[in-house]
C-alpha cells in the first residue's frame, strides 16, 4: 500500500512496481521482470557480479554510504567457513521510512537482491533482521519467502541448478543501536544489541564470526536493477562516485511529505518545492536535515542551493545519510528540536561506553532545562562543549550521531537558546559560575 | 510452561531457522512471540526461555532489559504507542501525546485500571513521512490528529 | 618469532611483536596508558575510552587497547588532545557517580580517584540531578552499589572467563545499565570475590571488609593461604592485629589474580570467639585454664616419664603447620622421644608417585605448567571445588593457549565446559576411563596428569605405566588436601619415611594403628583432629593437643596448648606441586604461640638438645638435610615460590593405599578449620543453591 501520491519528478527504478495491483505477490513480480536479474547472475561469475555492482557506484543506503561492491569484495570467498547474507531492515533513523515501503510493496525485489548477493559471495543462508515495530512486514516477508520457496527461487536446489540458499526473517525488539551493523549481528546472535570492536568487519567476521554481507534493505533492492541495466547505466542515473536513485523521505514542514525515488544529485530546491509541494503554509525554511536526525543541521539558506548527493552534502558540512529529509519551518523551536533529538539518543544509547552513556544523559538534562529557559549563557556553551567531548571519542557512531546535530544547532541557532533564557528571570544572572536560581 | 499449539509450532520453526548450535539466536524473536501470548516477560517465562535455549537465565535477563519492546509488566490489551520523535514532533506529536494522556487518563507507560489501554511515548516508528503516527499494538495509524485519535480509541472501546 | 614491529611512542622507539596492542607495547616500554576496562588476560571491551591516544595520520583518537602496533606508527599518549579527552571522559563519568569517597571502601586505592587526580577533572560543571539506585546485597559476600559503578565490565569477565562461572551480567540500557547477579536478586556462584577485587572503584564491596577501615590504616602482609593445597598467596590487610581483608591485588605469587573464597574471606577464623587463648589442663576431670609454664611443665614431665620407661608414644602431625614445625616435630619424635610412631592425615599417594617416577627429572609439574602445557588429563578430581587455583590455571590455559583438557571423573565437573573429552567412571574404575582416551592422548605433544586420592597404590604405578606407553613427555600432580599436606610428607611425618623420603630403620605405627593401640601412653597431636574420624582405643592415654580451637580431639586432651594460626607465624609451606613458599606473620592472638615455639619450649623443658629452634635455623636444616629442599634462599625470602625436587631413587615403602583418603572438601568446606570461618559457614547457610558446574 502506498501512503502518499507518487511524484512525476521521480525516477522510478526500485519503486517501479509500486502501485501495481497485488504488487507484493510473486506473480506480479515475475510478470514485471522479477527474478530475471538473478537468473542472469547464474550465468555470471562471482567476480563479474561484484564488478557490476562496483561499476554501479552503489553506496550503502543505510546512512554510511560505503561502496557496496567494495564491501562485497572484502568477503573471503575461499574461506571454508559458511558465508551469510544479512539484511539490515532495522530502519530506525528518525526521519527515515523508506525500507518499510520497499518491503511492503515489493518484498520479492529484496529477496532477489539477497539472492544475487548470495550468489556473488557463495552464501547459503540469509537473515532479514526486521525491527520489532514492523511486525506486519515480517508477515509480508514471510509470505514472500514462502512464495519464493514454492517457485524454487529459494531452497536446496534453486531452479534445478544445484544452488542452495535459505532465507529467514528475524525480528528485533526495539533498539535503535541494532541498526549499527555489528550491534545488529550481536542481536541476531541472541545478545544485547551492543556494537562489536571493529576490525574485524562483518565481511570477514560477521554472523557467528563467519564472513557476512550485511547491507541495508534499499541497497539490496538496488542490486537487481543494476544487474538488469548494467552497472554503468545504473551509475549514470546518479552523479559521479554515487550511482543510481535514492529513496528520499520528505518529512516535517512540507506540503506533500512522502517517500520519493529521486536520482542522486537531485536539487534540494526542486525536491522541496516541486516534489514536496513547498514548505507548509508558504513559510520559510529555517532548518534542513538531509538524511536522518544524526546529520548536522543546515540552515535553510545553506540548504537551498545544494543537491541531494554524498559529496554536495559533505561539502556543506553534513551528510546525505539515510535519505530521511527533515524540514523545519521558520516557527520551529530549535531548542525543543535539539532536546527531542538528544532525548532520542539518550534513550537509545546502549550504555557500553562512557562518553555516549553519560554525555547523552547530561545533555538531555541540560537541554531540558534550557528548553524551559532555565540556565545561563554558560550552559549554552556547555551544550556545545559536551557534544564536542563526545564527538569522535565513543565506541560506535551513536555518540557522533548525538553530537553532530547538537553542535550544529547550538552553533547556528544560539540566539534561540539565548532568547529562551532571557525570558526567565534568573536571580543571579551576573555570575555565570553560580548555579542558577529561578524566580518565575 | 506450555504455549498454544500455534505458538509452539512457530517457536519450533523459529529455532530451526538457525544453524545447529546457534539456537541462542532465537532469543529475541522467542521473547517477542511469547510475550505476545503471555502478555509480558514473567520470571517464569525467563526461566522457560533459558531452559529451551540452554542458556543461563542471566543471559535472558540481560536481553529482556535491553530491548524497549520487551516488558516485565503487562501492557494494556491495546497498547497505544505515540511517536514524538523529531518528524512527528514537527507535526505536533507532543500535543497529540498530551491529548492522548487526557483522553485515556494515562501517562507514559501507564496501564488503565481495566487493563484495556496502555500508553507509551515511543521513539521513531518509521512513519516519518506520514506524521504524526501511532501504533496500536502492531498496527500503524498515520496522520493522526487529536480527532482521529479519539475515533481510533472510541472504535476500540466499541470492540470490547 | 616473526619480525618485530618498530613504532614510536612518545618519541621513544619501541619494538613489539606483530599483533601486540599499543597499550601493551607502551607498558613494556615503561609508558602507562590509563584504562578502566582493559585488563590483561581478559577479552577486549574498548568501552571506557580512557586509553585513547593520538596516532599520526589517523583523524580520530584511537583506543590503544584494541589497536595493534604497526610499522612506523607514531603514537602520543599524553598529548593535549589526549589529556583533554581523558579529562572530559572523567567528567562524564563523575556526573552520575555519588562522589561518596569519604565513606567508600575504595577511597585511597580507587582507580577512579587516581585517574581524576592525574587528569584533574576537578571542576564540576554538572549541576543536574544524579541518577540514583539503592545498594544491593547479592550474597553474604557480595554487595553492589550501582551508582559507583563505572561499567568497565571487569567483574563480568573475571567471573565468566576467569572463573568459568558466569554469574554476572549486565541489565538495562544506557545510563540505567547496571551489573546484575545470576539469579535475579541474588548470586549463586563460587563467592570467590574476584569481582570485588577486580572492581576499579567501590561498586562491588565485600561483606567482610566493607566499612571496616580505610586502606591506609592497614598493614598489608603477603602470606600463603592456609586452606587448600594450591598455595595461593594472599595479602592480608591487618588493622590493630585483626585481619580485615584478604586479596591479591598485586598479582604476586603463583596465583596471580586468583583467590577463592577461602583465601580472600575465610581468614576470619583468626578472631573467632571460640579461639583458644590460654593453655588448658584437665584438672578434676575438666579442662581448666592454666599458665603456659604450668602446662609445658606437665607435658614435659609426662613425656620424660613415658620416654624413661620406654612407653608408647603416638604423634600426629598437621597438614597445615609449617615445614619447620613438621621437620622439628619428627625430629622431636625420632631424636627426642626415640619413636617412629608419627603420622599425619594422608590425602594423596605422593609417596608411590615419587617411587614410580624414581630416577626421572622434570616429571613433577608446577602450577605454571597447568597454564602452559598443551594438554591436561584430570583423573578423579573436581578441580573447581577442591583445587580452585589449578582449575583456574587450566581454564586460563584453554582461553589463552587453547589447551586440550580431558576429564575422567565420577560426575560432571566445571572443566566439562571446555574439555575435549569427558569420561564418567565409577569410583575405582578411573584407569579404564583413562585407557579409553588412549587414541586421543597419544596424539598430544605433551601431557599433564592431575590425579586425586582415588588413584593410589598400584593404580598410581599403572597410571604412570600408561603415560609412559604414550611416548610423550608427561608431568604429574598428585592432588592432596591442605596447605602443607605435601610438606608433611616431604618432612617425614610418616612412620616409615624420614625427611626427604629416607626410609627409617624401625617403622613405627601408622595413624590408625596408634588410634587402635590400647597400650598407647601418650597421644601428641599437633594441629590435627584425628578424633573427628577415629576413636582412641587407649582409654588411659595422656593426650596433648596443640590447637586453635576446642576440636573433638582437643576436648579429649589432658593438656591443650593454644597454637598460633598460619597467619600468625613465619615459616614455609609446600603446596600440591611441591612449590615451597614463605609464610609471614600478619597478626597476633594474645595467649597463643606458634607450634614451633611450643615444641621448642617443650624440648627446653625436657632438656632435649634438638638444636636451635628459630624458624631460620630450622629452615636451614631443612635446606641442608631434606632431599629436594636445597632451594635458593633469596627466592623464598622474597616471597616467591621455590620448586622443590624430592625425586630420587626407589623408595622401599610398603604401599598403604588404605591410609589415603581425601576429605573431598568443597569450595566452602575445609576440614575442621573451615567450621570456624563464619564467612564459609554463612555461605553454606545462605538460602539458594550453591553453584555446581
Amino acid at each position: 500500500m502506498l501512503y502518499n501520491e507518487p511524484s512525476p519528478l521521480e525516477t522510478r527504478v526500485l519503486t517501479r512496481r509500486f502501485g501495481l495491483p497485488n504488487s507484493a505477490h510473486i506473480d506480479t513480480y515475475l510478470a514485471h521482470g522479477g527474478y530475471r536479474s538473478f537468473e542472469k547472475c547464474l550465468e555470471m561469475t562471482q567476480e563479474q557480479i561484484i564488478e557490476e555492482v562496483k561499476a554501479s557506484n552503489l553506496r550503502g543506503r543505510g546512512g554510511a554510504g560505503f561502496p557496496t561492491g567494495l564491501k562485497w569484495s572484502f568477503v573471503p570467498r575461499q574461506s571454508p567457513k559458511p558465508k551469510y547474507i544479512v539484511v539490515n531492515a532495522d530502519e530506525s533513523e528518525p526521519g527515515t521510512c523508506k525500507d518499510r515501503v520497499l518491503m511492503e510493496n515489493d518484498p520479492h525485489l529484496l529477496i532477489e537482491g539477497v539472492l544475487i548477493a548470495a550468489q556473488a559471495v557463495g552464501a547459503k543462508r540469509g537473515y532479514i533482521y526486521i525491527r520489532g515495530e514492523y511486525r506486519y512486514l515480517i508477515d509480508i516477508m514471510d509470505r514472500a519467502i514462502e512464495e519464493a520457496y514454492s517457485r524454487n527461487y529459494l531452497g536446496k536446489n534453486i531452479l534445478g541448478r544445484g544452488i542452495e540458499f535459505d532465507l529467514y526473517t528475524h525480528t528485533g525488539a526495539g533498539a535503535y543501536e541494532c541498526g549499527e551493523e555489528s550491534a545488529l549481528l550481536e542481536s541476531l546472535e541472541g545478545k544485547r544489541g551492543q556494537p562489536r570492536i571493529r576490525p574485524p568487519f562483518p565481511a570477514v567476521a560477521g554472523l557467528y564470526q563467519c564472513p557476512t554481507v550485511l547491507n541495508n534493505v534499499e541497497t539490496f533492492c538496488a542490486v537487481p536493477s543494476i544487474i538488469e541495466m548494467g552497472g554503468k547505466a545504473w551509475a549514470e542515473l546518479g552523479v559521479p562516485k554515487a550511482g543510481g536513485t535514492k529513496l528520499t523521505c520528505l518529512t516535517g514542514h512540507i506540503n506533500k511529505p512522502g517517500v520519493y525515488e529521486l536520482r542522486l544529485g537531485f536539487p534540494v530546491e526542486k525536491m522541496i518545492n516541486e516534489v514536496g509541494g513547498g514548505i507548509r503554509g508558504g513559510k520559510k525554511m529555517k532548518a534542513f536535515i538531509p538524511g536522518g536526525s544524526s546529520c548536522p543541521v543546515l540552515t535553510g539558506e545553506e540548504a537551498w542551493p545544494l543537491t541531494m548527493d554524498y559529496d554536495s552534502m559533505a561539502k556543506a558540512g553534513t551528510m546525505l545519510g539515510s535519505g530521511g529529509v527533515i524540514i523545519m519551518d521558520e516557527d520551529t523551536d530549535m531548542v525543543k528540536a535539539a532536546l527531542r533529538i538528544m532525548h532520542f539518543y539518550q534513550h537509545e544509547s546502549c550504555g557500553w561506553c562512557i562518553p555516549c552513556r553519560e554525555g547523552t544523559t547530561w545533555l538531555k538534562k541540560l537541554l531540558t532545562r534550557l528548553d524551559q529557559g532555565l540556565g545561563t549563557s554558560r550552559d549554552i556553551d556547555l551544550v556545545g562543549d559536551l557534544a564536542q567531548n563526545m564527538l569522535g571519542r565513543t565506541f560506535c557512531p551513536l555518540g557522533d550521531a548525538a553530537a553532530l546535530p547538537t553542535i550544529s544547532i547550538v552553533q547556528k541557532f544560539r540566539h534561540e537558546f539565548e532568547a529562551k533564557i532571557a525570558k526567565v528571570q534568573v536571580a543571579m544572572p551576573a555570575s555565570a559560575n553560580h548555579p542558577f536560581v529561578v524566580v518565575q | 510452561m506450555t504455549f498454544s499449539p500455534e505458538l509452539e509450532k512457530k517457536l519450533a520453526k523459529l529455532i530451526a531457522s538457525y544453524p545447529p548450535g546457534k539456537e541462542k539466536s532465537a532469543l529475541v524473536p522467542m521473547l517477542m512471540f511469547t510475550q505476545d501470548e503471555v502478555g509480558c516477560i514473567t520470571p517464569e517465562l525467563v526461566q522457560e526461555v533459558a531452559k529451551r535455549l540452554n542458556i543461563p537465565p542471566v543471559q535472558v535477563d540481560e536481553v529482556v532489559s535491553y530491548y524497549s519492546m520487551l516488558h516485565r509488566k503487562p501492557m494494556g490489551k491495546y497498547h497505544i504507542q505515540i511517536c514524538t520523535n523529531i518528524s512527528c514532533l514537527l507535526w505536533d506529536a507532543d500535543k497529540l501525546f498530551e491529548h492522548a494522556c487526557q483522553k485515556l487518563g494515562l501517562g507514559h507507560k501507564q496501564v488503565s485500571a481495566d487493563g484495556q489501554f496502555s500508553l507509551e511515548e515511543v521513539e521513531c516508528i518509521g512513519a516519518c513521512s506520514w506524521a504524526p503516527a501511532i501504533q496500536v499494538n502492531y498496527d500503524f495509524h498515520h496522520h493522526v490528529t487529536p480527532e482521529k485519535f479519539d475515533q481510533i480509541i472510541d472504535s476500540l472501546k466499541k470492540v470490547q | 618469532m616473526a619480525d618485530l614491529v618498530t613504532l614510536t611512542i612518545n618519541g621513544k622507539t619501541v619494538q613489539a611483536p606483530p599483533g601486540t596492542l599499543v597499550i601493551d607495547a607502551a607498558k613494556r616500554a615503561g609508558i602507562e596508558i590509563p584504562a578502566f576496562c582493559y585488563y590483561e588476560g581478559f577479552s577486549l571491551q574498548a568501552a571506557c575510552r580512557m586509553c585513547l591516544v593520538e596516532v599520526e595520520k589517523m583523524p580520530k583518537l584511537q583506543a590503544s587497547c584494541t589497536l595493534p602496533v604497526a610499522e612506523g606508527m607514531v603514537v602520543k599518549t599524553e598529548s593535549d588532545p589526549v589529556v583533554k579527552a581523558r579529562k572530559s571522559t572523567l567528567e562524564f563519568l563523575l556526573t552520575n557517580h555519588p562522589l561518596d569517597c569519604p565513606v567508600c571502601d575504595k577511597g585511597g586505592e580507587c582507580e577512579l580517584q587516581d585517574m581524576v587526580f592525574r587528569y584533574g577533572a576537578a571542576e564540576s560543571r554538572f549541576t543536574e540531578i544524579k541518577h540514583h539506585v539503592d545498594e544491593k546485597q547479592w550474597s553474604p559476600i557480595v554487595f553492589y552499589d550501582a551508582p559507583r559503578c563505572i561499567l568497565c565490565y571487569r567483574c563480568i569477565r573475571v567471573c565468566s572467563e576467569g572463573m568459568g562461572v558466569g554469574a554476572l551480567g549486565i541489565v538495562n540500557r544506557g545510563v540505567y545499565s547496571e551489573i546484575a547477579p545470576s539469579h535475579g536478586d541474588h548470586l549463586e556462584c563460587d563467592e570467590c570475590g574476584a569481582c570485588i577485587d577486580i572492581c576499579p572503584v567501590g561498586a562491588l564491596t565485600s561483606g567482610t571488609y566493607r566499612y571496616q577501615t580505610r586502606p591506609w590504616e592497614m598493614k598489608h602482609v603477603g602470606t600463603i593461604c592456609t586452606f587448600c593445597s594450591n598455595g595461593c598467596k594472599t595479602t592480608l590487610g591487618v588493622r590493630n592485629e585483626k585481619i580485615v581483608r584478604g586479596n591479591n591485588r598485586d598479582k604476586s605469587g603463583i596465583n596471580g589474580e586468583f583467590l577463592c573464597i577461602k583465601g580472600r574471606f575465610a581468614f576470619d577464623f583468626q578472631d573467632h570467639p571460640e579461639r583458644l587463648t590460654s593453655p588448658l589442663m584437665r584438672i578434676d576431670g575438666k579442662l581448666q585454664e592454666v599458665s603456659w609454664a604450668k602446662a609445658l611443665e606437665a607435658v614435659a614431665k609426662k613425656f620424660a616419664e613415658v620416654k624413661a620407661r620406654n612407653g608408647k608414644f603416638g604423634i600426629v602431625g598437621s597438614t597445615k603447620t609449617t615445614n619447620e614445625e613438621n621437620f622439628f616435630l619428627q625430629k622431636f619424635a625420632r631424636q627426642g622421644l626415640g619413636t617412629n610412631n608419627i603420622d599425619h592425615h594422608r590425602s594423596g599417594d605422593v609417596v608411590t608417585l615419587m617411587d614410580a617416577l624414581a630416577g626421572r627429572t622434570n616429571a613433577l609439574a608446577t602450577v605454571e605448567d597447568c597454564y602452559q602445557m598443551k594438554a591436561a588429563l584430570v583423573v578423579g578430581a573436581d578441580l573447581a571445588q577442591e583445587h580452585p587455583l589449578l582449575a583456574y590455571q587450566l581454564r586460563a590455559n584453554f582461553r589463552h593457549h587453547n589447551a586440550r583438557v580431558y576429564t575422567v571423573t565420577r560426575g560432571p565437573v566445571r572443566e566439562d565446559q571446555y574439555s575435549v573429552s569427558r569420561v564418567r567412571t565409577e569410583p575405582g574404575k578411573e584407569l579404564e576411563g583413562v585407557e579409553s582416551l588412549r587414541p586421543m592422548l597419544s596424539q598430544e605433544p605433551e601431557l599433564l596428569i592431575l590425579f586425586g586420592s582415588s588413584i593410589k597404590g598400584e593404580d598410581v604405578r599403572r597410571l604412570v605405566a600408561f603415560a609412559d606407553s604414550l611416548n610423550i613427555p608427561v608431568k604429574y600432580i598428585c592432588l592432596v588436601d591442605y596447605s602443607n599436606s605435601r610438606g608433611a610428607v616431604d618432612m617425614g611425618l610418616l612412620p616409615d619415611l624420614g625427611p626427604g623420603y629416607q626410609p627409617v630403620d624401625n617403622p613405627g605405627l601408622t595413624l590408625p594403628e596408634m588410634m587402635a593401640a590400647t597400650d598407647l601412653d601418650v597421644l601428641w597431636v599437633v594441629g590435627a583432629n584425628p578424633l573427628a574420624r577415629y576413636s582412641l582405643a587407649a582409654a588411659n592415654a595422656f593426650v596433648v593437643v596443640q590447637e586453635m580451637f576446642l576440636t573433638e580431639t582437643a576436648q579429649r586432651a589432658d593438656v591443650v596448648l593454644p597454637a598460633a594460626s598460619a597467619y600468625e607465624k613465619n615459616g614455609t609451606v609446600t603446596n600440591v606441586t611441591g612449590q615451597c613458599q614463605k609464610l609471614t606473620a600478619a597478626a597476633k592472638t594474645m595467649g597463643t604461640k606458634p607450634d614451633l615455639e611450643i615444641m621448642g619450649l617443650l624440648a627446653k623443658e625436657m632438656k632435649l638438645n634438638l638444636g636451635i629452634w628459630t624458624v631460620q635455623s630450622v629452615f636451614e636444616q631443612i635446606r641442608t638435610q631434606v632431599r629436594g629442599y636445597n632451594i635458593p634462599l633469596p627466592v623464598v625470602a622474597t616471597g616467591q615460590a621455590a620448586q622443590t625436587s624430592p625425586l630420587n631413587g626407589r623408595i622401599p615403602v610398603i604401599s598403604r593405599p588404605d591410609l589415603i583418603q581425601s576429605a573431598s572438601n568443597t569450595l566452602f568446606t575445609s576440614g575442621s578449620l573451615g567450621r570456624y570461618s563464619k564467612k564459609l559457614t554463612s555461605v553454606l547457610e545462605y538460602p539458594g543453591e550453591l553453584y555446581r558446574p
